[in-house]
C-alpha cells in the first residue's frame, strides 16, 4: 500500500512538473517563442527554429491517432498506380484498378434512378418549371413532385440556408415514410437533417463522449467511421466482437460481458452502435435478436445507436429489415423508454446517391434539454446542403403505383437490387472456392468480408516489410491484378484472423473477369507460401 | 436507473458552452411570432436568396444539366438550355468520377482544385497549387476541422477578433480550446491596432495559455471593415514573430463597397514581403459560394488553402478529411463556375454580368442606406460597412433602459433586440452574439432585404428606436464608449 502511494505521488509530481515546463508565463513578444513547442524529441526542436505551430508533433494528437482505413494507404498506392498506367500503358499486369475498397456505386457505372434526377434538376433550376418545353423533356410526375417541394421551401428558394434541422415540409415527408415503412408514428420534429449520415453521428459522438472513460461499445468488424470519431472526441471504444462462425451473430451475453469488463476498468458505457444490416459484414439481424438488444439498451441505460444506411440492402428471401423504432415499438416501449437514434442516408440502397451527401438521424427518447443542445449543435453549421435534404425526402417517398413514373423507377430499382443480389452470391461462392479462405453470405449491405488463413510463409514475408498480413496480402492482390480491397485490420477482427472487405460493386459484366483474375492470383499466392 | 446516458447532466460539457447567437434566442422567438401569423423581417443570417435575392441565372442551368445528365441525350435540350451551359455541364460531368452522386476525392474534385487554384494565381499573381486547396462542404466545416487539428486543449488559444463571427468562438467551445479575444476599434471604423494584438497575447500568456493562431476576418463580420495592405503586413509580421498560424477568413472578398480599400487577400500580402516570411508564416485561407454576389448558402460549397504547412500535417488534415468521405459534388460544380466565370463572348456572358452587377450596385447602394438610416436615428451611431453584408450600429442605451433589462432577466441588447422585434417583426442578432466591449451595445442586421423595401423597414426601426429612447430617456447618462 505504501509502495502505491509512493509511486501514485510521484507521479502527479511528474505530472505537474511536465506541466509547469509546457507553459510559459509573460515573455517579450519581440522574440520568436518557444512555449508552442512542447517538449519533444522531434528533429525540428533539437535545431535553434521553433516547430510551426501547424506541425505533426504540435497539431492535436487525437487526429493523429485516428484512423480511416477505407480511404487508407492501399488507396493511395492503387491511385498512385494509376497514374502510371495512364502514361505506361504496360507498366502493370492489368490495365484499370478496380475500386472495391468503398461503397461507391454511381463511380463504378451504377445510374441513379431518373425520377430523383428529374425531380433534383427542376428545383435546381425552378425557372424552367414555367416554360412549355419543359413537359416535353422531364416526366409529369417529377415536375408535380417539384413544385410541391419547392412550396415547402420559403421563397421557393433552394440557395438559401433552411431551418437548422432541415425543411419542415421535407421531415413531415421523411416522417411520414417512416411511419409507412414501420406502422408507427414518426415525429418530423426528432428529424436532423445532415449532409450525409457521417456528420450525424460524429454530432452524436460529441454529445456523448466528455472524457477517454466515456465508452461507447461497437461491433467487431465494424466500420470506421465509428473507431475515428470516436478517437477524435477522445472517448473509448468498448469492442464486442460478432461471431464469425454464426454468420456474424450478435449475442447480447457478448455485449454484457463486454459492458462488465470495460465498468469494471472504470469505463462508462454510454452507447451501443449496431450496424443493421452490417458493414462489413453483411449480416441482417433477426428480429428476436433485436428485441433482445432493445432490452439490452433499455436495462443499461444505454443510447442505441442504429446504423440502418443499407436499410433497402436486404438480398435474402428469409430475412427482412426491421428499424429498431419499429421493433421497440413494437415491444410496447417508447420515449421514456428507451433512447435510441436512427441513421439513414441517400449514399446506398438501389440510389448510391453518395456524391449528394444527404442524410438524417431520427432522434427519439431525449428530453426537451437534450434536444435543445442537439438543435444548437446543429445550427453552428447553420444546416445541410439543400439539394441532400430533397433527396433524402425523395428516397423515403418514392413513386408510388399509379403514379406515371412508377413503371420506370420500379424497374430501375429492381433492376439494380437483383443485379447486387447476384453480383453478392457471385463473388461470395468465388471466394469460397479459394484454398484456405472461407467467406459469411453477404445477406445485406454492399460487401464481402472473406476470411484468409495465411501460410505462415506469408506472415513471415509480411513481416519482414512491416506490414500487417492481411494489408500484405492486400497490396500484392492489387500490384497483381488491379484490384483494390480494404485489409480486415481498418475493420478489426478477432486477434490472429485475417480478413479482406471487398464491395460488391463493380459492373456484373466485369465480374466474371475479376473473379478469373482474383482466383489466378490466390493461387500463385499459396503456390509462393504454401508450407 | 438513475441517470441515463443521454441525460442534460451527462451531456458534454463543451457542448453545454457553445453559444451561436445567429439562431439563437432572438432567432427562435421570431420563428414563434411568425408562426402566430406575425410578418417577421429575417436580418439575422447573411441569407440572401431568403430576401428574396434570385440565384445566378448560369450556374444554375449548368447543375441542373449535371443532376439529369439524360436531358444532354435529348435533342430538344437547346430549347431550354443555352449551349454554352450545356458545354460547361459537359465539362464538369467529364471531371467528375461517375457524375453527381459518386463520392469525389476526399479533397473535392481535382479538376475543381485546379480551377481554385487557377483563379488564386489570377486573383494575386502568385502560383498556387490545387494539392493544397480542400474543398469543403461550406466554408465553416473548413474552419472546424482546421481549428480541431491545431486547438489540443484549454491550454492552447485562438486570437480572435471582438467583435466576430460567433463560428469561432462556438467552434472553440466546443473543442474544449481558450479564445484569446482581440478588440477592433469602434471609433477608428472598427480598425485593428497591433498593440491590442500585443496586449490581448501577452494577458493570455501570463494566464499560461499558449497562442495558436490569428483569425481575421476581412471584409470583416459583422463589422464589415475591409482591412488595408499596411494592416495585413503588420498582421503577417505579428503573426511571423508570435508564431502564429493566421486563419484568413476571406468570404466576403467579392463584397466591397467602397474604393479605397478594394480586396487583397492575406496570400498576397504573405507572398508580396518575401522570404523568410513568406516561406515561414504559416497561412489557412477560407472561401465560398454562400456569400459574394453568388449567395448560393443552401449549396454548402466552399475551400480552404493551405500556405507553409508541412506535408505530414497535410496528410494528417486529408486523413480527417477522408472520413467524412468527400464534400457535396454539386456544390464543388457551384465552387468551379464561381472560379472559373463566364468570359466576353461566351453566349450567356452578358446576362451574368448584368445579373451579377445587379446584385452588387444594389448592396452597395443599400449598405449606404443602411449606415445613413441607422445614423439618423436617436442615440444611434453606425460605421459604414465597406464590406460584407452587415451593418453593426452601436445602440446607446439610456440606464433606465439597462434597468428595464436587468429587470426583464435579460442583457441590455438582447432586450432591446425582442422589443424590436415584436414592435416592428425585424429580427436582429443582439451585439453580445458577437462579442463587444464592456458596457457597449450593438446589433448586428443584414444589408439583404430588397431595395424597394429598405425605406420602410429603415422608417420603421427609427419610429420604434426614436419612442424607446424617448421612453427611456435620464438626463444624458446613456451608455457610450
Amino acid at each position: 500500500m505504501r509502495r502505491f502511494v509512493i509511486g501514485s505521488a510521484r507521479s502527479l509530481i511528474e505530472r505537474s512538473r511536465q506541466n509547469y515546463q509546457s507553459q510559459r508565463p509573460l515573455i517579450s513578444s519581440s522574440y520568436r517563442l518557444l512555449s508552442s513547442t512542447p517538449a519533444a524529441d522531434s528533429p525540428s526542436s533539437s535545431s535553434s527554429t521553433m516547430a510551426p505551430p501547424v506541425a505533426l508533433n504540435t497539431i492535436n494528437p487525437k487526429v493523429i491517432e485516428c484512423e480511416y482505413a477505407v480511404r487508407g494507404e492501399i488507396v493511395t498506392l492503387a491511385q498512385k498506380l494509376q497514374e502510371e498506367i495512364k502514361t505506361k500503358p504496360d507498366a502493370h499486369p492489368f490495365e484499370e484498378i478496380l475500386y472495391c475498397n468503398i461503397g461507391n456505386p454511381q463511380s463504378l457505372g451504377q445510374h441513379p434512378i431518373t425520377f430523383f434526377r428529374e425531380v433534383l434538376a427542376l428545383c435546381d433550376h425552378p425557372t424552367i418549371l414555367d416554360k412549355s418545353e419543359t413537359q416535353g423533356l422531364f416526366s409529369a410526375d417529377s415536375i408535380e413532385r417539384a413544385w410541391k417541394i419547392l412550396d415547402q421551401i420559403p421563397g421557393r428558394a433552394t440557395g438559401a440556408y433552411s431551418h437548422s434541422q432541415g425543411i419542415k415540409g421535407l421531415r413531415d415527408t421523411i416522417a411520414a415514410g417512416i411511419e409507412a415503412r414501420d406502422g408507427f408514428p414518426a415525429d418530423p420534429n426528432d428529424i436532423f437533417l445532415t449532409d450525409g449520415a457521417s456528420p450525424a453521428v460524429h454530432m452524436m459522438m460529441q454529445l456523448l463522449i466528455r472524457s477517454e472513460k466515456d465508452g461507447i461499445l461497437c461491433p467487431i468488424p465494424q466500420y470506421p467511421l465509428y473507431s475515428a470519431s470516436i478517437a477524435l472526441h477522445g472517448g473509448t471504444l468498448v469492442p464486442y466482437y460478432l461471431d464469425e462462425a454464426t454468420g456474424w451473430g450478435l449475442e447480447v451475453s457478448e455485449l454484457k460481458k463486454q459492458l462488465e469488463t470495460s465498468r469494471s476498468k472504470g469505463i462508462t458505457v454510454r452507447a451501443l452502435v449496431v450496424i443493421n444490416p452490417g458493414n462489413p459484414t453483411g449480416q441482417v439481424l433477426a428480429e428476436e435478436n433485436q428485441k433482445a438488444i432493445v432490452e439490452f439498451c433499455k436495462q443499461e441505460g444505454l443510447v442505441l445507436l442504429a446504423d440502418e444506411v443499407y436499410q433497402e440492402n436486404v438480398y435474402v428471401p428469409e430475412k427482412k429489415f426491421h428499424s429498431f423504432k419499429k421493433v421497440s415499438r413494437s415491444m410496447g416501449y417508447g420515449e421514456k423508454d428507451l433512447s435510441l437514434v436512427s441513421f439513414q442516408s441517400v449514399s446506398k440502397g438501389y440510389y448510391g446517391e453518395c456524391g449528394k451527401r444527404g442524410g438524417y438521424m431520427e432522434v427519439t427518447g431525449f428530453g426537451a434539454d437534450v434536444r435543445e443542445q442537439i438543435y444548437k449543435v446543429a445550427s453552428v453549421n447553420l444546416c445541410s446542403n439543400i439539394s441532400g435534404q430533397i433527396l433524402a425526402s425523395l428516397v423515403m417517398s418514392p413513386p408510388k403505383v399509379g403514379d406515371e413514373s412508377y413503371e420506370s423507377y420500379s424497374a430501375e430499382r429492381d433492376g439494380i437490387l437483383s443485379s447486387l443480389a447476384r453480383r453478392a452470391k457471385t463473388l461470395e461462392d468465388a471466394f469460397n472456392n479459394l484454398e484456405g479462405v472461407t467467406c459469411n453470405k453477404a445477406e445485406g449491405a454492399m460487401y464481402l468480408f472473406p476470411r484468409i488463413d495465411l501460410p505462415e510463409k506469408a506472415i513471415k514475408a509480411a513481416e519482414a516489410e512491416k506490414k500487417a498480413p492481411d494489408a500484405y496480402y492486400c497490396q500484392r492482390l492489387l500490384t497483381a491484378t488491379g484490384i483494390v480491397v480494404v485489409p480486415g485490420s481498418g475493420f478489426g477482427q478477432v486477434p490472429g484472423t485475417w480478413h479482406f472487405r471487398c464491395t460488391i460493386l463493380p459492373q456484373e459484366e466485369k465480374i466474371p473477369a475479376i473473379v478469373t483474375r482474383l482466383t489466378d492470383f490466390h493461387k500463385s499466392f499459396m503456390d509462393e507460401f504454401r508450407g | 436507473m438513475g441517470l441515463k446516458a443521454l441525460d442534460y447532466e451527462t451531456l458534454n460539457e463543451n457542448v453545454k458552452k457553445v453559444q451561436y447567437a445567429v439562431r439563437g434566442e432572438l432567432y427562435l422567438r421570431a420563428s414563434e411570432l411568425q408562426k402566430e401569423g406575425k410578418k417577421i423581417i429575417f436580418t439575422n443570417v447573411g441569407n440572401p436568396h431568403a430576401l428574396g435575392q434570385k440565384p445566378l441565372t448560369f450556374p444554375r442551368q449548368v447543375v441542373a444539366l449535371c443532376q439529369a445528365p439524360f436531358l444532354l441525350d435529348d435533342p430538344n435540350v437547346g430549347l431550354l438550355f443555352p449551349a454554352d451551359a450545356i458545354a460547361r455541364a459537359k465539362h464538369y460531368l467529364s471531371l467528375t468520377s461517375g457524375g453527381l452522386g459518386a463520392y469525389s476525392d476526399s479533397r473535392g474534385i481535382p479538376g475543381v482544385r485546379k480551377e481554385v487554384a487557377e483563379f488564386i494565381e489570377r486573383r494575386d499573381g502568385y502560383p498556387s497549387d490545387p494539392e493544397l486547396i480542400f474543398l469543403t462542404d461550406g466554408a465553416s466545416k473548413g474552419v472546424m476541422q482546421i481549428l480541431n487539428c491545431i486547438i489540443r486543449g484549454e491550454g492552447d488559444g485562438i486570437l480572435v477578433p471582438v467583435p466576430q463571427y460567433p463560428l469561432y468562438s462556438a467552434t472553440i467551445s466546443l473543442l474544449g480550446g481558450s479564445l484569446v479575444p482581440y478588440y477592433l476599434e469602434e471609433t477608428a471604423n472598427w480598425g485593428l491596432d497591433v498593440n491590442n494584438l500585443r496586449e490581448s497575447v501577452a494577458q493570455a500568456r501570463f494566464k499560461g495559455i499558449t497562442v495558436r493562431a490569428m483569425v481575421i476576418i476581412n471584409p470583416g463580420n459583422p463589422t464589415g471593415q475591409c482591412l488595408s495592405e499596411a494592416n495585413l503586413r503588420e498582421i503577417i509580421n505579428f503573426c511571423y514573430q508570435e508564431n502564429l498560424v493566421l486563419l484568413g477568413d476571406e468570404v466576403y472578398q467579392q463584397n466591397i463597397y467602397q474604393d479605397e480599400r478594394p480586396f487583397i487577400s492575406a496570400r498576397k500580402v504573405l507572398m508580396d514581403m518575401g522570404p523568410p516570411i513568406s516561406k515561414e508564416v504559416q497561412l489557412v485561407s477560407f472561401h465560398t459560394v454562400s456569400k459574394g454576389y453568388w449567395g448560393e448558402c443552401g449549396q454548402r460549397g466552399g475551400y480552404f488553402e493551405m500556405t507553409n504547412l508541412p506535408p505530414q500535417t497535410v496528410d494528417e488534415i486529408y486523413k480527417i478529411a477522408s472520413i467524412a468521405l468527400s464534400p457535396n459534388v454539386p456544390a464543388q460544380i457551384f465552387m468551379g463556375l464561381m472560379v472559373n466565370p463566364l468570359k466576353p463572348g461566351d453566349i450567356s456572358y452578358e446576362q451574368f454580368v448584368r445579373e451579377s452587377q445587379g446584385i452588387l450596385e444594389s448592396l452597395r447602394r443599400r449598405a449606404r442606406i443602411m449606415t445613413d438610416g441607422f445614423n439618423s436615428c436617436k442615440n444611434v451611431v453606425c460605421n459604414f460597412t465597406e464590406g460584407a453584408m452587415y451593418s453593426f450600429p452601436q445602440i446607446r442605451l439610456p440606464p433606465k433602459a439597462m434597468e428595464a433589462a436587468k429587470q426583464a432577466g435579460k442583457v441590455p441588447d438582447v432586450f432591446y433586440c425582442l422589443k424590436l422585434l415584436e414592435a416592428t417583426g425585424i429580427s436582429t442578432v443582439p451585439g453580445s452574439g458577437f462579442g463587444q466591449k464592456e458596457g457597449v451595445f450593438h446589433l448586428r442586421t443584414t444589408i439583404l432585404p430588397a431595395e424597394e423595401d429598405m425605406p420602410a423597414i429603415m422608417s420603421s426601426f427609427k419610429k420604434f428606436n426614436d419612442e424607446f429612447m424617448d421612453q427611456y430617456e435620464d438626463n444624458w447618462n446613456h451608455s457610450r464608449m
